[in-house]
């Protein structure tokens, strides 16, 4: 039985591309075969972050048409041979499919692949219902801003009713030494208001915007990095293994920031 | 003088400023009620409750709060006393 999850926040620009690019390839690394869905019509991004742009020719219109096979418009990675991308059709918008074909597609790749992770667009409309409607688990992605956590909230409410239980929270871009001086919300502090179980945190770190300079996700091209290292966790606890969370906080613990702890009380 | 100086020292920090607004908006989201509609059903209790006690309006607190993502209104009306029969 394939997992099909879901990558989705509500507000735009929270990480979910880089998030679907990071977990797929490393789940396919462990020896999954995994697809990649780009739900994204219009504003398909998750193949320049794989780096596979210019292997796209066909999209999922096409295969949904019947003017390709669905194995052609399937894009092979070119580091992972588990690993595929379906593209979303950029010159078409999200009216161009429907649910109910998003889940036929989806339901198609299934039969192969062992891990179907789709690639939801910002926003709670039509594009957003076919990204959820084939998915049996969603990952919520949420930064700790307000603004993100309030629709993520939101998504959270129409995913459970659409009869998606599995939902959990990856908590994307803290940035540790705000969260020590009191100016940022912590992962306890986003958990603690939107009481979903939570799967994974990932710092905010500027190699990621290097990473996709150069279209290759973080956890293939610097493995050994903190986000690397957090992306490579979260795919162990999607496959069930219990994995400490990263102490992120632990480099913000030097003289100085102690002396500062010392005046907060 | 020390804030400016230091101004982690703030007691109301930015973080438990967002945490406290965030669980105030996401009460209201999740209830699907606006202030209007708060305001409309806080008229209509007190109504209700002044029928057979003595209150003060002014005391009266109706709030949402919202807990392991269950929404839980909460009405606070102090009774003066309660009104004779008949």
């Amino acid at each position: 039985m394939s997992r099909i999850i879901v990558v989705t926040s509500g507000k735009g620009g929270v990480g979910k591309t880089t998030i679907t690019a990071n977990l797929g390839y490393s789940l396919a690394r462990n020896g999954r075969k995994v697809a990649l869905v780009d739900a994204d019509f219009g504003l398909r991004n998750l193949d320049l972050l794989m780096g596979l742009e210019s292997r796209v020719v066909y999209t999922a219109i096409e295969a949904m048409a019947g003017e390709c096979r669905l194995e052609q418009a399937l894009v092979k990675d070119k580091r992972q041979h588990h690993l595929v991308l379906l593209p979303a059709a950029q010159h078409r918008n999200k009216e161009a499919i429907d649910p109910t074909q998003m889940k036929e597609v989806v339901g198609q790749i299934a039969k192969t692949y062992e891990y179907i992770l789709i690639d939801s667009p910002a926003g709670i409309e039509i594009g957003f219902r076919n990204a959820i409607t084939p998915a049996k688990e969603a990952l919520i992605v949420s930064t700790p801003e307000v603004a993100s956590v309030r629709d993520a909230d939101r998504v959270i409410g129409l995913l459970e009713a659409n009869g998606i239980e599995k939902i959990r929270l990856i908590v994307n871009r803290i940035k540790p030494d705000m969260v020590q001086m009191n100016e940022m919300m912590g992962v306890d502090d986003v958990l603690d208001v939107l009481s979903i179980p939570l799967v994974g945190i990932v710092p905010d770190d500027k190699r990621m915007i290097v990473a996709s300079n150069r279209g290759e996700p973080v956890v293939c091209g610097l493995p050994d990095s903190i986000p690397a290292i957090a992306f490579d966790n979260i795919a162990r606890r999607l496959e069930g293994e219990k994995v400490p969370l990263l102490d992120l906080m632990a480099a913000q613990d030097n003289l100085i920031n102690r002396i500062r702890r010392l005046f907060q009380g | 003088m020390l804030e400016k100086l230091f101004p982690w020292v703030s007691p109301v920090n930015s973080r438990s400023e967002a945490k406290r607004r965030l669980k105030l908006i996401l009460a209201h989201d999740r209830a699907g009620l606006n202030p209007q509609m708060i305001e409309l059903m806080r008229a209509e209790i007190l109504e209700v409750v002044a029928r057979y006690v003595e209150i003060d309006p002014e005391e009266m607190e109706l709030s949402l709060e919202s807990n392991e993502r269950i929404s839980c209104l909460m009405a606070n009306v102090p009774i003066r006393r309660v009104k004779a029969k008949g």
